[in-house]
């Protein structure tokens, strides 16, 4: 399509400052025609906000871009449509009342003059969606689709202005391994018509599959610039982290205790009237970790919400610490020594316009520690906050910081503080590293590792004072990540359309034997 | 009780039904307008006061109801485009700002009717245009095809915004601008120039309402709208943001109104307690938008401003 010589893009000395916060530090970045062209880098390293710099979202406060060898400002992102780039955003870019075919137009002339051409549109969006395999209804409403399918859009949006250099922030962090399979392949035809591709991802393994180059940024500045070939998952890990880092933690053998979650022939309908947990078993003992694997949709977000009290069932029994709370109050269910930590982070785990403290806070609000006749005692909660704000390295301006404008890896961190800090019998985390990186991924499950230890040691302290408060936490850990499912569990459950096919032990199982599993297929008998 | 509800009753109330809903039919259409692209405008009452006196002096001093029309909508276009101002450029809160529009339109529209006309002098009213054949019809007639201009026209606009709305690029980009103003913004829609548009049609068609009833009622006098603009605000919640619901929430309030009016009339409810009536429309209408209104979903960036980057 284009000489591929020379390159799409340059940014040069490219500096941005946020209030408390360098985000970009003196970033030299360039893409060539037909190459995926990678940023890596720990949560908060300033990845996004680069490439919202390159789309206009963002001024620039040193440095310039040039495209196609010549310098550009890119004040708006018409500006920077206009110059043929498109951009994927971390959180999708689609209004979810509108249909495909208009969330495609908008901003577009019409060949109508005033009046939408949708169908126009809609024929378009079919052919780019033959040539490269992105299966879309442009009729359909955006709300409806899945995320595979919202994603398909994001793509066909950029294609559809004819983007040269598409910008990718973490693309495949809410997608399941079948999709990430087939995004990649339509990556490769877009990059085969001579496209730059800008790929931003926490999974080391994508990275290493997909792109030509790696960049990586330690807050905020280049620490090294590779080519694929040669680097490793390990070497990659080191240049973000700056340290050795371990990918397989390490823990002791697990001492499980009694039974601390019982979930018995449970049964849940899902959002759209059909069966999602279907006479499902399980039980958690204190003191181990039980992974569920699963692709995405099989029932696990509804087992998980059931069990937190967020949704009804229709039948079944759920025990936390030996209390039925089936059909409890989420609150009823705290209190019997549950805490959760849910899939989607934004929008149940934490309030977005509230601040760290506020957040931390959520749950222990009414504590006589941190309120004292309907006042709150400022001194205590700045302190319990900061407390949990350095054990947790949470990365934050200040404890006043709004949590919504924390990177999503930060914002994982406080809630983990949050559920943390309440010493839970039984702990329900749901992706807990869905789209954190692997620095902020590593603290994050030493912490789930530490937890089950400090708690080992306090029931050990406190065995003789308090009695029904000496076993440690059972922890329920949802993952579509198999790498997280046997670098953590202790046993693994495989879930496959609201059913446990069977429960293996992650030291013996192989990943083959989980993933059959995990499309229905059972090799011994469970 | 029985001869209360004669026939001739029933037309008379169905016609005034209509007649009563138009001003807070178009009102609540350009509200629409402001709502679907994320504006909330509480200041439609003080906007409809002086549209209506505006209409009201022009046709005092014209003679001429469609000159008293303009009037409403230039002042109205004027207030909308302020109103844009304060809540889109300024990102004004909007559940105070608009109270602040309420309180210069009730306070001004009282102030000039002081100082220049001062007694009330009644004004030409619209001229009923009877529909040929259709008017003649027996009961239907009378109810529906005995109306001024204006009634007609304004039922009309209720297609006419369904189609812009759903139909044009306009509004999508005001459907896009409500629901998520960040990814329009991102595909380069103007977010700020969207709202504006939609606020400025708001602010117009809340000057023409209160044009509308001046001159139906063909007088003027202080607080004319007697809170309909804050009815009008409602009907855009019980209509689920579509002028098609907007309609029958508007007819609603129309039919209890014409209800009222004609049981005062015909003294089935007593004269001390007349004052108390007047007020049930206004009560019984809130209160069955307030229970609708539950069920219904609002544009998710309604009153929220929008800054690139947050
Ligand atoms: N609008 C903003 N206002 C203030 N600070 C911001 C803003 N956007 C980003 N930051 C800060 O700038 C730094 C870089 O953030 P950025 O979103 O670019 O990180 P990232 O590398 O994309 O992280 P993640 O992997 O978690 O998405 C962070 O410390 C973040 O808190
Ligand atoms: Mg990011």
């Amino acid at each position: 399509m284009t000489d591929r010589s020379s390159p799409i893009l340059e940014m040069k000395g490219i500096t941005k400052r946020f209030p408390g916060v360098l985000a970009n530090d003196n970033v030299d970045f360039d893409v060539y025609p037909g190459e995926v062209h990678t940023l890596l880098g720990e949560n908060g390293a300033g990845k996004s906000t680069l490439v919202k710099i390159l789309y206009g979202l963002y001024p620039a406060d040193e440095g310039e871009v040039l495209i196609d060898g010549e310098v550009v400002s890119l004040d708006s992102p018409t500006d920077a449509i206009e110059h043929g780039v498109g951009m994927i955003h971390q959180h999708f870019m689609l209004v979810p009342t509108l249909t495909v075919a208009e969330n495609v137009s908008l901003g577009l002339k019409s060949s109508r003059g005033a009046l939408t051409d949708l169908k126009a549109v809609s024929e378009r969006i079919l052919e780019l969606s033959n040539e490269y395999g992105l299966d879309l209804d442009p009729s359909a409403v955006v709300w409806q689709l899945s995320v595979g399918e919202r994603q398909r859009v994001e793509i066909i949006k950029a294609l559809y202005r004819d983007a040269r250099l598409l910008i990718l922030d973490e693309p495949t962090a809410v997608l399941t391994p079948q999709e990430v399979d087939q995004l990649f392949v339509t990556l490769r035809k877009l990059t085969d018509d001579g496209r730059g591709l800008i790929f931003i991802s926490h999974k080391l393994h994508e990275v290493l599959a997909l792109s030509t180059r790696i960049t990586v940024l330690r807050r905020g500045a280049v620490t090294g610039q590779i080519p694929v070939e040669g680097a490793t998952r390990e070497s990659l890990a080191n240049m973000m982290v700056g340290r050795a880092v371990k990918l397989t933690p390490d823990k002791l053998p697990a001492e499980p205790g009694e039974i601390a979650l019982k979930v018995q022939d449970l049964i849940v309908m899902g959002d759209r009237g059909v069966i999602a947990v279907d006479g499902l078993n399980l039980s958690v003992r204190r003191g181990e970790i039980l992974g569920i694997a699963g692709v995405s949709g099989n029932g696990q977000r509804e087992l998980a919400e059931t069990i937190a009290g967020l949704r009804q069932s229709e039948s079944g029994t759920i025990e936390v610490a030996g209390i039925d709370v089936t059909g409890a109050r989420p609150r009823k269910i705290r209190d019997a020594g549950l805490a959760y930590v849910p899939e989607e982070r934004m929008r149940e785990g934490a309030i977005g316009d509230f601040t760290v403290w506020e957040n931390l806070l959520l749950i222990d609000y009414s504590s006589p520690e941190y309120l004292r006749s309907g006042f709150f005692k400022f001194g205590a909660i700045k302190e319990h906050s900061q407390d949990l704000v350095d054990t947790f390295d949470i990365r934050t301006p200040s404890l006043e910081t709004s949590c919504g404008s924390l990177s999503g890896g930060n914002i994982q961190k406080v809630i983990m503080a949050r559920e943390l800090s309440s010493s839970p019998t039984v702990l329900v985390a749901s992706q807990p590293t869905r789209g954190v990186d692997i620095g902020a991924a590593e603290y994050i499950h030493r912490r789930l590792i530490d937890t089950r230890n400090e708690l080992t040691d306090a029931e050990f302290i406190h065995a003789k004072l308090i009695e029904h408060r000496n076993a440690c936490t059972a922890i329920l850990m949802i993952s579509e990540d198999l790498d997280e499912i046997f670098g953590l569990s202790d046993r693994v459950a495989v879930i496959y359309e609201g059913k446990i096919m069977g429960i293996v032990d992650p030291e013996t199982a192989t990943r083959e034997e989980v993933g059959l599993m995990m499309a229905g297929i059972t090799t011994t008998n469970a | 009780m029985g001869e209360v509800f004669t026939a001739a009753v029933l037309v008379a109330v169905v016609a005034s039904a209509i007649r009563l809903a138009v001003p807070l039919l178009l009102a609540s259409l350009g509200e629409t307008f402001g709502q679907r692209s994320g504006v909330l405008n509480l200041g439609v009452d003080g906007i409809m006061l002086l549209g209506a006196f505006a209409g009201y002096y022009a046709v005092l001093k014209t003679g001429n109801v469609w000159l008293g029309l303009l009037a409403g909508a230039i002042v109205g276009l004027f207030l909308g485009l302020a109103s844009s101002f304060i809540a889109v450029t300024l990102k004004a809160e909007q559940g105070i700002s608009g109270i602040g529009v309420y309180l210069f339109g009730l306070g001004m529209s009282d102030l000039l009717f002081q100082k220049l006309v001062g007694t009330p002098i009644p004004i030409n009213t619209f001229p009923k245009v009877d529909i040929p054949i259709l008017s003649d019809i027996p009961y239907l007639g009378p109810m529906f095809f005995q109306h001024s201009t204006v009634v007609y026209l304004a039922f009309a606009a209720i297609p006419v915004s369904t189609f812009i709305i759903n139909r044009t690029t306009f509004g999508m980009n005001i459907r896009a601008v409500g629901e998520y103003p960040e990814a329009a913004d991102t595909l380069g829609v103007s977010v700020a120039g969207t709202r504006w548009a939609a606020e400025t049609i708001g602010g117009t068609l809340a000057g023409i309402a209160g044009g509308v009833l001046a001159i139906s009622l063909g007088i003027f006098q202080q607080n004319l709208t007697n809170g309909a603009g804050f009815i009008a605000i409602a009907l855009v919640y019980f209509g689920a943001f579509t002028p098609l619901g907007i309609m029958w929430g508007a007819l609603l309030f129309g039919a209890i109104n014409a209800l009222v009016l004609e049981l005062k009339t015909l003294e089935i409810i007593p004269r001390d307690l007349s004052n108390l009536a007047a007020m049930a429309p206004a009560i019984i209408t809130i209160l069955a938008l307030a229970v609708v209104a539950r069920r219904i979903r609002a544009p998710a960036a309604l009153t929220k401003p929008f800054t690139r980057g947050h």
